[in-house]
């Protein structure tokens, strides 16, 4: 379980969060929406240890969010970052050593369900398939929360389409929750459990999608359109 | 690329039509295993929670029947089968006769116009 209590984040003395609650539940996909700089990549680097709120209190399952969550959160970051030396091979390898939980034969799955190879070079790597290997990395790893910041953006469409489908296929349902911000929102819409819309730092609005269709008769787009005014 | 689904209807109920009409075209037989849940979920991308729900809708109008550890089937009941057969005909000709009535057909040019439609398509 995720918890957010009262949380503030300030950067510069301008507030990225303020006063968040929100608890997450395990056996949920999760999308973060809103607009550039309302506070979803902060969100999640807060439940990933990566910062630190200036006021409340982030857990992971009943422990403080700190660098050491590590061993029970898995993070894609937004960044194209990568150590251009590897092969595919030797990433999936140092990702095994550096985390005890890191599951290589799901990885070797994932990279035939890829199309990916062992052997090729990350710098010789398509954007898309760069894209693909970081999915990989960040789903072999078994812990019960994984946090993935844009995972679909820049991406083209087929690319998109494979991680979607890489996400249905190897995620531990029943027993991960995973929280993913995205703006290709009618790519992911089909996968998502809840919604979260995010704006200026406040959560403005926390939905199942299917209650959202059923009882509002909307999909995620128009839902974000209305409360986003 | 997967098929897209319209925003205003869980998507777990668009996904039993889908189903239903894949039966009645004969895509999927009586008897015949459903894909499992995620197999179900990465054709269509959609999460397996929500293809689970897919399936216990079908389950208790009877289209499909799970069986312990096997996974889940299509009903062999011909009667359930008719009666989703016939349910189907009625819903999709009441959206029909509402879409005709709001652009101001009488009823009784709705069905002139149908059988006229059909009598040319049979002579052609």
């Amino acid at each position: 379980m995720i918890e957010l209590q009262g949380v503030t984040k300030r950067y510069h003395g301008k507030k990225a969060l303020d006063s968040v609650d929100l608890t997450l539940e395990p056996g949920k996909i999760v999308g973060l929406v809103g607009e550039n700089g309302s506070g979803k990549s902060t969100t999640l680097k807060l439940i990933a240890g990566l910062n630190h709120p200036t006021r409340g209190r982030v857990t992971v399952n009943g422990h403080k969010a700190t660098r050491r969550i590590a061993d029970r959160v898995a993070y894609l970051s937004e960044l194209d970052d990568y150590y251009p030396f590897f092969t595919v091979g030797g990433m999936i390898d140092f990702h095994a050593s550096q985390f005890p939980d890191f599951d290589t034969k799901k990885a070797d799955e994932m990279l035939s369900f890829m199309n990916l190879e062992r052997s090729s070079k990350v710098k010789t790597l398509s954007k898309g398939n760069r894209g693909r290997l970081k999915i990989v990395l960040t789903l072999s790893r078994n812990v019960p929360v994984l946090l993935m910041d844009e995972p679909l953006s820049g991406l083209d469409p087929m690319v998109r389409d494979s991680i979607v489908k890489s996400l249905i296929s190897f995620i531990d349902i029943e027993n991960q929750i995973v929280l993913i911000t995205t703006h290709e929102i009618k790519e992911i819409e089909g996968i998502l459990d809840d919604v979260i819309a995010i704006k200026d730092g406040h959560i403005i609005g926390h939905h199942n999608v299917e209650d959202l269709r059923f009882e509002h008769g909307k999909g995620i787009v128009e839902w974000m359109t209305e409360v986003y005014q | 690329m997967s098929q897209e689904f319209e925003s205003n209807t869980p998507i777990y109920m668009q996904l039993a039509e889908r189903i239903n009409r894949r039966i009645l075209r004969g895509e999927l037989h009586p008897g015949e295993k459903l894909p499992s849940v995620r197999e179900t979920g990465v054709q269509s991308n959609v999460n397996p929670n929500t293809v689970q729900r897919t399936y216990q809708i079908l389950e208790q109008s009877g289209i499909a029947e799970s069986r312990r550890g096997q996974g889940t089937f299509v009903t062999e009941d011909p009667a359930i089968l008719r009666s989703m057969r016939e349910r189907l005909k009625r819903e999709e000709i009441a959206s029909f006769v509402r879409v005709m009535k709001d652009m101001g057909y009488e009823a009784r040019e709705i069905q002139h116009g149908i059988q006229e439609f059909l009598e040319e398509e049979n002579e052609s």
